[in-house]
This record gives C-alpha cells, structure tokens and sequence, in this order.
C-alpha cells in the first residue's frame, strides 16, 4: 500500500503551481511585457534616459501610449523633428495603449516620464486637480493655430493649461456611397427622417444601423449622441460630473428615444466587436453605424473613397445639431519633470504646425488639432471630418473621458449592456444607476 | 506538523552542558552540527517570509482596505474610513454582484458533476492501455497547455455569431457569446474542456501508481471490471481523490481567465473574480470597493481550504 501513497503525496506536492496555471498577475506581466517589447524597438535607437538629468541636459522623456505600428512610426518622426529643430533628443518609451491607460494612476504618482501622452477631458482635469500634471500655461502663449474649443478643453478646473492638444477625430453616422445611390437614400435631418430610412432599409434588405457592444465602450457613443441631441452639450456634461440625476425625465427621455430606435440597430449586439458591425456595413449588409472615424480601417484602400458621414441627426429643434463626441488626444507634463525647461520645448514643438504637418503626411486616419497646418494631404473624408468639427458650438470627449474612469467602466457599461438586453425596465436600470453613481461620486 | 520538534531542537541545542542531563531526546538533538541549524532555520524563516510576506500580509491589507474609500491616488495618510459601507454597496447597490455569486456557484456544479468526473473516466480509459494512448493523452492535455491568449483566439473563431464556426455548420444565427442565457454555458464548456484535460491527468498519474496486485486478486475473487474500480481503485484512491475535489473547487473559484478574455466578465460572465480585477486593476481604481469584494471572496475559499486542512490532518494523524 505504500506505493500509491507515496505518489499521491508526490501528486499533492505538484499541485499548487500547476493549479496555478495562469492567472492575473502573469497576465498582467505578460502585458507589461508586451509593452515593454513594443518599446524596445525605439528605445534601441536611444540613449539611456537616465544619462542626463541635470537642468541643461540634451534628453527629454516621453511616455507614449501609441503601440499600433503606424501612429508608433507618427510618434518617431514627430521627435525626428524635434531633434532637428531643437538638438534636444527625445528618449520615448511606448507602452501597450490599454496597459498605459489601466496603469496611469501608478505610472503618475511614481516616475512618470518627462511629458506624455493622454486626452482632454474630465481624467486629464482630476490630474491636474490632483496636482499630478504640470502647469503648461506659460507654453500656450507661444502656440497659434487653436481655436477656443481646444483651448478649453485642455484647461483644468483652475483656469490653467495642462494639456497640449495634437490630434482628435469625431464620432458620425458613417456609410457606404454605393448603397445610397443604389438605393436612392438621402441623409436624414431629422429623428424621423431617420426612423423612415431605417424602415426603408428593412425594406430593402439591409440591416439599418449596425451596432456592436460586446467591449461594453461602443453603446457609450450611442447614448452620448442621443443626449447631447436631446437635452443638450451643457447638461450632458454636468450630469457626466454627477451634478445631474439619472433619474430625471430627461435621462429618462434619453433611452426612451434610444429603445425606439433599437428595432434599427443589428440585433444581439453584445457579442459582436465594432470590428465586426463595421465589416457587416463594409460587406453591404448594413446601412449606416455610428462610430469614430477610425472605422475606416475596416475598409480596403480602394473602397476608402467610397465611405461618407453625416452627422447624426437634430432631434430637438431647440437644441440643433451642431454637438458631437470629438475626443482629443495629446500631451501633458509631469508634476516634477527632471527638465522643465526641455520638457516645456517639446511642448511647444508638438503642439507647433511643423508638428502637425508631419502627422498630416504620415497618418491618414487622424485629424490634427492645429489649425495652422498644411492640411492639403488630407483625403476627402479627413477634410469633411475637419469642416464638422470645425464647425461644431461643443464638444464632448466620449463618455468614458467625460466622467470618472471607475463610474463610467463598473457602472454604465454593465448599466447600457442591460438597456440592450431589456429596453423596457428604463426606470429600475436609471434608479439602480444613480444610487451608484451617489455612492462613488461622494467618495 | 514534522517540522516542530526542529525548531524546538533549534531553540535547545546552545548549551551543549545542559542537553546531557536529559534522556534519549536531548541526546539525538545534541547530533545537530552548526550547518545543520543554519539549514533548518534559513528553511523555516525564507518560507515563512515569503508566505507572510507574499500571502498574509496583502490579505490582510486588503482586509483593512475593504473598509476605507481610497482611490489609489495621493498617500495613504488621506484614506478615510468609511466602515461597512463597501460591504452595504456591493450587496445592495452593485448589480453585477448576485450573477457573479450565482455563476460561480453554478462554475462549481458543472466542474463537479460534469467534467471532473468525465476527466476521471477518461483516465481510467486511457489506464488500460488502448492503442494510442499518449496520442489521447496530449489531445486532451493539449488545452491545459495552451496559452489564454490562443485559448480565447480559438472560442472567439468557434462561437463568433456573424463570423463563427459553430453557426456556419448549424446554419443559426445564436448569440453565443451576447446573449446572457446562452453565454454562460458556451463559457463553461471551453472551461470544461480545459479542466478535462487537468483531471485526466491528475488521476491518470494516480492509477499508474495503484498497486496492480490489487486488481489481480480482486480479478481472482471474480471481481468484474466496474465493481473492482468502485470497490478496490476508488478507495485505494483516496488522496488523489481529495486532491481532484479540491482541485476542482479552487477552479471554479479561481475561474476569470476565459471570462476575462471574452468580455471582461459583464453581461451574463459576471464572476467574482472578474468584479475585483474590473474594480481594483485597471483605471477604475475602486480600491477599496474592489477590496470588499476580495474579502468576501477570500471568506468563501477560506471555507474550502479549512474542510481541505482538516481533512487533510485527520488523515495524518491516522
């Protein structure tokens, strides 16, 4: 009998590293990994950051968020410039864009590089309110070329700069030319323009909007055009504060509006990627989807001129139409850059129309904020995607930017991922929403 | 519980005049060279760093979080108390919380009835030697070995509802993976499959080490095949067997990998694991929000483990 017993204590002793095959923390390292391998590319080419720390050094860190390869090369030949107009060399350390954003609240409050990179909005004024970004007022005297709307949106709650704006792209209705001459649609300007192109396009065959929620962030455009439509750019933005209830009957109104236009939308949204509701639009079946412009990398290169946008519809003549979702993304300093004084340079060079014309010539798929660069490159699509939010009264960044990062992803994803799944129980979801938000905006 | 008279033999050795006086004890403790209580005591102390350092103490952190409000950001001294309020929040207040409960509770049914003992039948299959048994032996281990990245790359190619598998071969158009009802048990055969493999494997170690005298006089006495297995193998089993239950029930626990890799544990995946990881990790920062609900799942694994221990030193003190 000593036989099985033996092994069976042999057994037990294997147990617990197997048992932990893999779990949290190496999935998280593996990212970080991951992250860091993505920026071992650039980082190869550079020096080491820690070589010159003194005020009069030639280096300056970045910390960027952009791992995709192309706005990654962006990001490079951005800083090429800089060291060619300024002599300072910019050391950039690229992180994975989800890993950076999940570990911002760390990477602030431990050594954050010199300036990096992150958007306009409610997170960008916590930080500063927080004290943990540095004041880039003194480096918005130098800078032309920005309107007022993207001067706002990089000021923090005290009045002052934090934020230097670089690129952004909006939120529209996007949909393929070919079909609409096909079928002979026009662009809808009103709420029920829109219900009877939707039913004509039932009609015709075609799912009308395509919709997809299963990463929980996309329905977030949904809602925030339906409010801003509904109620209004000013009342979007203090009830995203917390300053407005959720049980009121213009939020209310809201996802009555939304659950009418739910029969228009692509059914069993909540297991399908936006990848895959832009490809059904891109493939013909679908008729139009709200998404950011960044849709267009669902489509082939020949088959880009052929997508168009409106925006979405006026549903209160009151309010109009003229507000949308445009986020912003860009730069910020450290609280204690190692030198303020390069740190500041690179600001202004990044926020520059240099800056911007080499992002024109190098990504299609962005807009860039200044409005002093040499904008002729742009394709078709990019021009009129410029002229829209040019000539937008507001704008918002997306929910998810607009309000506290913990209330909008333990909150109103799993809040909205229940309206689509049962759009008649409004009352009860908005009652069980705002005795949340109570609980987390009084923390 | 070898360990104690070692460290008492520690404690004992420094005066050697003493140690004489006492009987055979003192005697065999006297036999402990200098090395020898350097080794002892660096084995029992780098353990017990590492587990009060690495286990207890980030328990016990996030006990005392669970009742504070912090955010993650700016220094402790500013974290304020706020009682059981994060208790009161995710029971009352926190609507993933009760699906969560329920998906683990039911994570533990379907590992139990279904696939640990189906594991355990494929091991006794594989036991006899059928040609090919290390070709069934890898296939089915395979997915234990997979990486989770690969593992939700492959479901996502089977249970896609516009771009799937499984709906082009039976021509439907199911929501796999949105539709709350469905979803879960689309999950739990992927994580079937995986825990499958795990069981097949642990037990098959297991019936390698069964003494085959056994099965040959109960072959003798005219034993049939099913009655030896229930009535000689499964009892002779014993501690494996306490290994897979436990085994089992630390997965269903401990179950967040595939769920997190398919939608973040929402919508119809809730599991308890997946509520701390979205709350605490990430940009959320819910500390201590997030740490109430670690709590209450440390509570429940506290449970199992204490059965598991008490088995277990009953056993030895046998």
């Amino acid at each position: 009998m000593s036989r099985p017993r033996s092994q069976a204590e042999y057994l037990a002793r294997l147990v617990p590293p197997s048992v932990a095959g893999l779990n949290r923390r190496s999935l998280l390292a593996g990212a970080a990994g991951t992250g860091a391998l993505l920026g071992t590319g650039l980082l190869a080419g550079c020096g080491g950051s820690d070589s010159g720390s003194g005020s009069d050094s030639k280096t300056v860190s970045l910390g960027s968020n952009q791992s995709d390869p192309k706005p990654k090369d962006v990001i490079a030949k951005v800083m090429d410039g800089f060291k060619t107009s300024s002599g300072v060399q910019v050391n950039i350390n690229t992180v994975d864009h989800n890993t950076f954003q999940e570990n911002i609240n760390n990477y602030l409050q431990g050594k954050p590089d010199d300036v990096f990179m992150w958007f306009a909005g409610y997170r960008m004024r916590f930080f500063a309110a927080k004290g943990l970004a540095g004041d880039v007022s003194d480096v918005w005297g130098k800078l032309s070329g920005y309107s007022d709307a993207f001067k706002k949106a990089s000021t923090g709650d005290d009045g002052k700069q934090y934020f230097v704006p670089a690129s952004y792209y909006p939120w529209a209705v996007f949909y393929r030319k070919s079909v609409w001459q096909q079928h002979g649609y026009q662009v809808p300007k009103t709420l029920d323009d829109l219900n009877t192109l939707g039913a004509q396009m039932k009609k015709d065959g075609l799912n009308p909007i395509a919709f997809a929620d299963k990463d929980g962030w996309p329905a977030m455009g949904t809602f925030d055009i339906l409010n801003l439509r509904i109620n209004g750019y000013q009342f979007h933005i203090d009830l995203m504060a917390g300053k407005e209830a959720w049980t009121s009957d213009k939020v209310k109104k809201v996802f009555d509006t939304w659950a009418g236009l739910l029969p228009l939308h692509q059914p069993d949204a909540l297991g399908r990627t936006w990848q895959e509701a832009a490809q059904s639009l891109q493939q013909k079946k679908s008729g139009m989807y709200l998404l950011g412009l960044f849709v267009a990398q669902q489509f082939n290169n020949d088959e880009q001129d052929d997508l168009d946008f409106f925006t979405f519809p006026e549903i209160d003549s009151t309010i109009g139409a003229k507000a949308l979702d445009a986020p912003i993304d860009g730069y910020m300093m450290a609280r204690k850059p190692k030198s303020e004084a390069n740190a500041k340079k690179l600001l202004e060079y990044v926020g520059s129309k240099d800056a911007a014309n080499i992002v024109v010539k190098s990504d299609p798929s962005t807009l860039v904020a200044n409005n002093g660069a040499d904008t002729s490159g742009y394709t078709a699509l990019q021009k009129k995607a410029a002229e829209l939010v040019g000539s937008a009264t507001e704008i918002a960044q997306f929910l998810d930017r607009d309000t506290r990062p913990d209330f909008a992803s333990t909150v109103i994803i799993p809040a909205l991922q229940q309206f689509i799944k049962n759009p008649k129980d409004i009352g009860g979801l908005l009652t069980s929403v705002e005795n949340q938000k109570k609980s987390i905006f009084t923390s | 519980m070898s360990d104690l008279p070692l460290i008492q033999a520690d404690r004992a050795v420094p005066p050697p005049a003493t140690t004489t006086s006492r009987g055979g004890r003192g005697r065999r403790l006297r036999l402990l060279s200098r090395t020898d209580r350097v080794v002892i005591t660096l084995m029992v102390l780098v353990p017990l760093l590492l587990v009060v350092g690495l286990v207890w103490l980030p328990a016990l952190a996030t006990v005392a979080l669970s009742g504070t409000n912090w955010d993650g950001i700016g220094p402790l001294s500013e974290i304020d108390w706020v009682g059981a309020r994060n208790y009161d929040d995710v029971v009352n207040n926190y609507p993933p919380f009760m699906p969560a409960v329920q998906n683990n509770l039911l994570w533990l049914a379907a590992l139990f009835v279904v696939a640990t003992p189906f594991g355990m039948f494929l091991a006794v299959l594989l036991d006899k030697e059928l040609r090919g048994s290390r070709f069934y032996q890898t296939a089915l281990y395979l997915p234990v070995v997979l990486s989770l990245a690969l593992i939700g790359f492959v479901w996502q190619l089977i249970y896609s509802r516009d771009q799937g598998l499984l709906n082009a071969v039976l021509g439907g158009d199911t929501d796999w993976y949105g539709d709350p009802h469905v979803n879960i048990w689309a999950v739990l055969f992927a994580a079937g499959w995986r825990h499958v493999g795990y069981i097949m494997l642990l037990y098959l170690a297991g019936l390698k080490g069964v003494d085959p005298s056994l099965r040959e006089a109960a072959a003798v006495d005219g034993s049939s095949e099913a009655s030896t297995f229930f009535r000689v193998v499964f009892p002779v089993m014993r501690p494996i067997n306490i290994i897979v239950l436990v085994v089992t029930v630390i997965e269903s626990l401990r179950a967040f990998d595939l769920v997190w890799v398919i939608n973040k544990g929402r919508n119809g995946l809730e599991l308890l694991s997946a509520l701390v990881t979205a709350n605490v990790v990430g940009e959320a920062s819910r500390i201590g929000f997030g740490s109430a609900l670690a709590t209450i799942m440390l509570v429940v694994s506290l449970v199992f483990i204490t059965l598991y221990l008490f088995t277990v030193m009953r056993e030895d003190r046998r």
